[in-house]
């Protein structure tokens, strides 16, 4: 069966791999490139834990073949941080909002939120909860992942 | 998943060659999140894949002279979505968009894909079936057929596509003047979840509320998305009164043939299409219903 060479942007650096068809970006990142900050949790599009960034826009890594990413330019959660290792606002405001417990659905959730504030830099409550509907928090902490994006959009207590 | 030969597409006439090289062996891929989840499960097993995302002929949204739009096969929903075409065509379109799946999804989710997926729970075939639209087929060669989207369903995920033949694109012809559209889907849970049912209703009144144009698309309501012809032609050129439409809506219950499933049974889900094409219709009529519109 085939195989290919893809070449693309990963986090800021050019990288070429080779892979079959059947690979998922998500695998590939976690299992061949060893960025493991990407969760895999259902496997089909539903749960989020494996949203990165594919030419800026907010994917499924689950439902992304390898192969789609030629020549295209990713960000996954390891991309966020600064060269000097500086944590982003959102990032910072999920520590001190409190907005992860067990942490298994923050690389997706902090994917989401940035891919949200990169579009609509002041979201209202009703923007955030919907654009936040396709990450699931098995912890329920729905509240302070809210409250951690507002807190990095500088609009927390100013949506009521 | 098991793997199978990859081949990119670079035109239409490739991919339509391929397609015609590899019959049932093989599949197209555009978006791919339907695909890849039946091909996960074994549902689906091609040998060969022939990737659409490089060709040009299938993307793309534009309007028409008469004030239509077209969207081509691997547009995605939140191209279109967030299209100006489509918020000038209607502002309720990219409103009935907005609750498909999620936003990660519809990045990747394409309106064409959607369509051949011929899942009978999805959003979009009610709306389009709703607005009259059309696809366009085509095969190797160039030859094409038009067909109404309400008549590319032919069973629980099949659709009207002969061998050989793919989705090239959508069309929506004008909404008629003083037309409004509303998508209604119900649903106990949140929105990225399949609906129970689903209503979409174009409709027109007069200023003395007669019915001057009206069309009813229905999802998860059988083995296809279905059109609600007895409504339509139990209000189309009667002057529109709650009691009338009450009446006319549980004609609704006839025409649906819902499956029994987690989101419901179907003896319920055959009520809420009487109770959701009520308020649908009455919403867009301008008139109170019980429940709430939400």
């Amino acid at each position: 069966m085939s195989v290919h060479t893809i070449s693309f942007t990963l986090n800021g650096k050019k990288v070429t791999h080779t892979v079959g068809p059947e690979k998922l970006m998500a695998d590939v990142l976690r299992d061949e490139l060893g960025l493991t900050g990407t969760k895999i949790g259902c496997s089909i599009g539903v749960c989020g834990a494996c949203s990165i960034h594919v030419d800026g826009k907010l994917v499924s890594g689950c439902l992304m073949p390898a192969i789609f990413v030629d020549g295209k330019t990713v960000t996954t959660i390891e991309g966020l941080e600064g060269p000097d290792g500086k944590l982003t606002k959102l990032q910072e405001a999920f520590i001190t909002c409190g907005g992860f417990q067990c942490g298994i659905c923050t690389s997706g959730q902090i994917m989401a939120a940035t891919a949200l504030l990169a579009e609509n830099p002041k979201p209202n409550k009703e923007e955030i909860k919907s654009w936040m509907m396709g990450n699931l928090c098995r912890c329920t902490g729905y509240y302070k992942i809210i409250d951690s994006i507002e807190e990095a959009a500088g609009i927390r207590n100013a949506n009521v | 998943m098991q793997t199978f030969d990859y081949k990119a597409a670079t035109s239409l006439e490739e991919a339509l060659a391929l397609l015609g090289e590899h019959g049932d062996d093989a599949e197209l891929i555009a978006g791919g999140t339907s695909l890849l989840i039946m091909m996960q499960q074994g549902l689906v097993q091609p040998k060969v894949v022939i990737g659409l995302s490089g060709v040009k002929e299938l993307r793309g949204i534009r309007r028409t002279a008469d004030g239509g739009l077209v969207y081509g096969a691997t547009t995605t929903h939140r191209e279109l979505e967030t299209s100006p075409e489509a918020f000038a065509y209607d502002a309720q379109l990219p409103k009935a968009l907005g609750v498909i799946a999620t936003i990660r999804i519809r990045n990747q989710a394409t309106v064409g894909g959607n369509l051949v997926h011929a899942d009978p729970a999805q959003d979009p075939p009610p709306v389009l079936i709703a607005l009259d639209g059309t696809v366009d087929l085509v095969k190797a060669g160039g030859k094409s057929r038009t067909l109404p989207v309400e008549e590319f369903f032919l069973d629980y995920f099949e659709c009207a596509l002969a061998e050989g033949e793919m989705l090239r694109s959508g069309n929506i012809p004008p909404m008629p003047a003083g037309s409004k559209l509303l998508y209604k889907k119900f649903l106990p849970r949140t929105e990225d979840d399949f609906a129970t049912v689903s209503v979409a209703v174009r409709l027109g009144v007069d200023a003395d509320k007669t019915c001057k144009d009206i069309r009813v698309g229905l999802g998860s309501l059988g083995t296809t998305p279905l059109r609600g012809k007895k409504v339509e032609q139990a209000l189309k050129g009667q002057k529109l009164t709650p009691a009338l439409i009450k009446d006319a809506a549980a004609l609704v219950r006839d025409e649906v043939d819902p499956l029994d499933d987690v989101r419901g049974s179907a003896k319920y889900k055959r009520e809420m299409a009487r109770v959701w094409t009520e308020r649908t219709i009455a919403a867009l009529a301008g008139f109170q219903t019980a429940g709430a519109v939400r």
